[in-house]
């Protein structure tokens, strides 16, 4: 296409959204709810996203042995768990490593008060353990199974209920959000094809007289498209920078007024969400705006 | 040049516009097709410009069969046609310079030669100083010209006029008409498509007469009377 057309295209787009301006700003402020939506949820998803990931990585799964293993066959089911696809690194923790832990976490490092109590005996001193931290939790299951098979292994503590529950949860909301922002979607590209259909009927005699005088289709179907665009790009832009501006101010709120979330959750920065929402927020709303246009000029604009 | 080949054209309603319609334009010819209303002359422009397409023979124009034509070859067969139409169809937001502009930016001319060859045919036409005058600010006669520029701004082979006089006072009509001979003798060939008795009269040039969809005369040189 000639620099001369497209310049004629996106002047004759600019000037279509300006002629139907109420139906265009309809098409547009949909797309904005629509994207703002995504927005909205996409947020929510990708904190808990981070969220799931944190727990993962903070989860260890804890390896105990029979009664009477020695330290060689300690070191060997040690390699022998390295072997597995799914561990990603294990830690040894030796009878009085896990009673020292033990003293620090249940009696706050007081050594005094349970040397009254303990002596010198340890009462862990057959709890000596590999913690193990696997590269994929979801898998985890699988994985316990196959550390049971290892002799010598007597029990496997794993916490796989709190991941499962975050990683359904996530799923849910994400679920939520694909059918909401679809319905939304098709709203749009409905609205979108109502404004170029009434753009085409208001330029009827214009197009009748263009197709008289040997234009192409493109060089007709082209301002409609410019126009479509124009009204994505317009109604992903505005979402994306409420987004931006919105997002620290309900991050602050949610952690000043809700103490429960801000123990709890560590949120994403606004940079973090922008950048992963800006391409997908684009990419629908051009994407939404071009094909509504597209499938309306076919119907309306042969030759 | 243009050749309708026992073109027939019959409407899903059952009613024949054309029936059975054979004749051969010569290149640089000026041709009247004449008629009254009914009789399929604004049927046969629509043949022409393959908007339509016929239910039984075949049009070819300048050696191409229109029913060889694929889709996508059509809007290059219609800038070989220039239109002038009866109610001019100018686009009224637009000025008289972006009125003939206009038809050589759908052609995808570049703006250079737009700037060169618009004032020319504006010139032609005697518009020259309403460059950018609107429309509704020019009379009948003046709104037609335009047209006339639009339809040859892109020196098209055919110039297809329907009913280019029948909005127009006689002095305007034969101006009109005076334009048009001026551009045939240029080369173009000129088909003209009327009911004006006056101006057919006068011009004595080749006549074509339809009567309810079928040629009933088609005279070298003769006029409106000559035919009832």
């Amino acid at each position: 296409m000639k620099i001369s057309t497209l310049k004629y295209s996106f002047k004759q787009g600019f000037i279509n959204i300006r002629r139907n301006l109420l139906f265009s700003l309809a098409s547009i402020g949909t797309i904005i709810a629509c994207l703002f939506l995504f927005g909205i949820f996409y947020s929510i998803v990708l904190n808990m996203q981070n969220e799931v990931k944190t727990i993962e990585d903070t989860l260890t799964i804890t390896v105990f042995f029979d009664e009477g293993t020695g330290e060689e066959r300690i070191a060997e089911i040690g390699n022998e768990l390295k072997s597995i696809a799914n561990v990603d690194k294990i830690d040894y923790i030796s009878a009085d490593k896990a009673w020292k832990g033990y003293i620090e976490d249940v009696y706050n490092g007081d050594t005094e008060y349970v040397h009254s109590i303990f002596g010198d005996d340890n009462p862990l001193e057959n709890a000596s353990s590999y913690e193990v931290k696997l590269k994929d939790i979801k898998i985890q299951e699988d994985t316990v199974k196959s550390i049971m098979a290892i002799p010598d292994v007597r029990k496997v503590n794993s916490s796989e209920g709190t991941a499962n529950s975050l990683n359904s949860i996530n799923h849910l909301v994400g679920y939520a959000s694909i059918g909401v922002i679809v319905i939304l979607l098709f709203v749009s590209l409905f609205l979108i094809s109502n404004t170029i259909t009434i753009g085409i009927s208001v330029r009827k005699e214009e197009i009748a007289i263009m197709k008289l005088i040997g234009a192409k289709d493109s060089f007709v179907r082209t301002p409609f498209l410019v126009e479509g665009v124009m009204i994505g790009l317009i109604g992903s832009v505005i979402p994306i920078g409420i987004i931006y501006f919105m997002y620290d101010a309900v991050v602050n709120y949610l952690t000043e007024h809700f103490n429960v979330v801000a123990n709890l959750i560590n949120f994403v920065s606004v940079d973090t969400v922008i950048k992963g929402m800006t391409p997908i927020a684009l990419g629908m709303g051009i994407g939404i705006g071009f094909l509504g246009s597209f499938i309306t000029t076919y119907r309306h604009l042969r030759v | 040049m243009i050749v309708l080949d026992h073109v027939t054209m019959q409407y899903p309603t059952g009613k024949k516009a054309l029936d059975d319609v054979t004749f051969h334009i010569n290149k640089g010819e000026f041709v009247f097709i004449v008629g009254s209303s009914g009789s399929g002359k604004t049927t046969l422009i629509k043949l022409l410009l393959k908007e339509l397409n016929p239910t039984q023979g075949d049009i070819t124009v300048e050696g191409k069969a229109y029913s060889k034509l694929k889709r996508k070859e059509i809007p290059m067969l219609r800038r070989k046609i220039g239109v002038v139409f009866q109610d001019f169809r100018l686009l009224k937001d637009r000025t008289v310079f972006e009125n003939v502009a206009f038809a050589q930016q759908v052609i995808e001319k570049p703006n250079k030669e737009i700037r060169r060859e618009v004032p020319a045919m504006l010139t032609m036409v005697g518009l020259a100083d309403q460059y950018k005058q609107y429309p509704r600010e020019l009379s009948g006669g003046e709104q037609q010209r335009v047209a006339i520029a639009r339809a040859v701004v892109n020196r098209p082979e055919i110039i297809l006029a329907d009913e280019p006089t029948g909005d127009l006072d006689p002095q305007n009509s034969s101006e009109i008409m005076q334009l048009l001979e001026e551009i045939n003798r240029r080369g173009t060939t000129v088909v003209v498509v009327t009911h004006n008795r006056e101006i057919v009269d006068q011009m004595q040039k080749r006549v074509i007469r339809l009567k309810k969809g079928k040629i009933v005369s088609d005279v070298e040189k003769g006029g409106y009377k000559d035919e009832d």
